[in-house]
């Protein structure tokens, strides 16, 4: 659906984006993360028309934003940082103008009165724009991006400016719409994204540095692989049995947490997963697990770690020459 | 095209723009036709679009000012370019929403036409040629404020921008008058000259060349501000 080849953006001597390549199926909800000025508005920007790429490709439904600028952009519904509203109008002269705009072919009132219900504005539909509050704002620049129901929809972060009841519904919007639509979706809320996104792409520096299910970030990034249980059992016992599972590199108790609970850190040998056999063989012996718990790093980490990897490396770079 | 020019069009009347443009020229071309035609026992109309010209010169600017700083400051421009409307498209909306917005506010003139008809038999060639004539200048300076407009995100450098270039475009002959011994330029000025081409249609001779050197040069106009916005997406 989305298809990002070598990607380049230079600003005079600034180089915003670096060589990214990713792709979009159908269907599917990507979340673009990193750090402010990391490249990702400029990433979108192109996408939809907005800027030009210094080298590289990006193509939308086959469609080459450069080439075949109108067809791509018939299929992209953008709302950017900040949503470009005429302030002078209302939200009904304003979404009547962007359905002329796109040159929308769906029944007129129709559509937008379903898409005004979709984004909750009905009850401000005849005022200013000027005279709403940035929450409606927004969400009256989240409508004009689904006019025409476009196949793509390119977000920016959209749940800037919300209230937190706000950010749910807006959050829920988009996991629904994320059915029918390919979505691309920033936002620096790294727990947004992990709600809503299917997959990840974290860029630092405009370089493209992840691409992955939140997971399997997660797991990749993560060297730590201690597992903590907590057993209902006599520590002696435990520690015995459990050293004795395939798999087990070490076993340390790390005391009782609850009256008759004991934690024990276990480090597993790499690749190994000794879950099951831990928990059979304590359920063999009429113990209880109480938790088990893997120290696999948030997504929260990830992103540290990389971002941080990144700048390292830079700082490397520099010193070498 | 089409959306752009009704949203250009109706947003100089939601604002208090378009109605001061029309007012502010209805008032000035009364006062000329009361005291020139009315008072003066006189049939030619061509005074009063002589006397009117200096305060289109002046209001032009102000219609034009707003068309494309505007979008960059609020950035709404991005609603525009991502639509499936093409840059030349965005641009001739605007040019023709202020274009109706002027010829609108000269309305009132074919109403004093037709009054000294009621008298007299105008001339109605040097009507006509002055209306032309006004309608072509008018449109220049159009052109000129919005490429001026795309320029700057500032309405009043915007306006002052396109009071000076039009200005500078109609003394250029007197400029040029001083250096009369350099007969290149005043060659390239004569060809150039608005303010001698805008001075036959106001004795009522319909040239040909003169209304496509209008035409051109607005349209050169026109495709510098498309060269200006494109590029915007290149830098």
């Amino acid at each position: 659906m989305i298809e990002v080849q070598n990607l380049s953006k230079r600003y005079g001597s600034h180089q915003a984006v670096k060589n990214i390549s990713f792709r979009v199926e159908e269907g599917e909800i990507l979340g673009f993360l990193g750090p402010n000025g990391a490249g990702k508005t400029t990433t979108m920007n192109i996408l939809t028309g907005y800027l030009s790429a210094s080298s590289g490709v990006a193509k939308i439904k086959d469609f080459d934003v450069l080439e075949q600028p109108n067809q791509a952009k018939m299929n992209i519904g953008y709302l950017p940082e900040q949503p470009p509203l005429y302030l002078d109008m209302t939200v009904r002269e304003y979404l009547d103008f962007m359905y002329d705009l796109k040159k929308c072919k769906l029944p007129r009132k129709q559509h937008i009165a379903e898409i005004c219900r979709l984004v909750k504005i009905e009850g401000v539909y005849g005022r200013l724009i000027k005279n709403l509050s940035k929450g409606y704002r927004q969400r009256v620049g989240f409508a004009q991006a689904l006019i025409g129901n476009p196949p793509v929809l390119i977000l920016d972060e959209p749940t800037v400016g919300l209230d937190p009841k706000q950010i749910l519904e807006i959050r829920s919007l988009i996991k629904s719409l994320g059915k029918h639509h390919t979505v691309i979706l920033s936002s620096h809320i790294l727990q947004e994204i992990e709600a809503v996104c299917d997959r990840i792409i974290i860029i630092n520096n405009g370089e493209l540095v992840a691409d992955d299910t939140a997971a399997n970030l997660a797991k990749k990034y993560s060297n730590d692989r201690r597992l903590l249980v907590r057993v209902a059992g006599s520590q002696e016992d435990v520690l015995n049995t459990l050293s004795r599972v395939p798999g087990v590199e070490r076993i340390v108790s790390q005391g009782e947490k609850e009256p008759g609970v004991f934690e024990f850190s276990i480090e597993p040998e790499e690749g190994a997963d000794v879950r099951r056999e831990i928990s059979e063989r304590i359920a063999a012996r009429n113990w209880a697990i109480m938790g088990m718990q893997s120290k696999e790093m948030t997504l929260e980490e990830v992103f540290i770690a990389l971002t941080r990897e990144q700048l390292g490396t830079t700082k490397k770079g520099g010193r070498s020459k | 095209m089409s959306a752009v020019f009704k949203r250009e069009f109706r947003s100089f009347f939601s604002s208090p723009v378009g109605y001061i443009v029309v007012a502010a020229i209805a008032f000035f071309s009364g006062l000329f036709f009361y005291f020139i035609n009315i008072l003066g026992f006189n049939p030619d109309l061509s005074y009063v679009f002589g006397s009117l010209f200096p305060f289109v010169l002046i209001i032009l600017p102000l219609v034009t000012m707003r068309l494309f700083s505007d979008e960059k400051r609020q950035k709404t421009d991005q609603a525009l370019l991502t639509s499936p409307v093409s840059i030349t498209g965005i641009v001739m909306g605007k040019f023709f929403a202020a274009m109706l917005v002027y010829v609108i506010s000269l309305m009132l003139m074919i109403v004093f036409a037709m009054i000294i008809a009621f008298q007299v038999t105008p001339d109605w060639t040097i009507i006509i040629g002055n209306y032309i004539g006004i309608i072509l200048l008018g449109g220049l300076i159009i052109s000129i404020g919005l490429l001026i407009s795309s320029l700057t995100e500032s309405q009043l450098i915007a306006a002052i921008g396109t009071l000076g270039i039009s200005f500078l475009l109609i003394l250029m002959d007197s400029f040029a008058a001083q250096f009369s011994n350099l007969t290149i330029l005043t060659t390239v000025v004569n060809f150039l000259s608005v303010s001698q081409r805008y001075g036959s249609f106001t004795s009522g001779i319909i040239a040909y060349d003169d209304i496509i050197f209008f035409l051109s040069m607005q349209a050169l106009f026109l495709f510098l501000t498309v060269r200006v916005l494109d590029r915007k997406r290149w830098s």
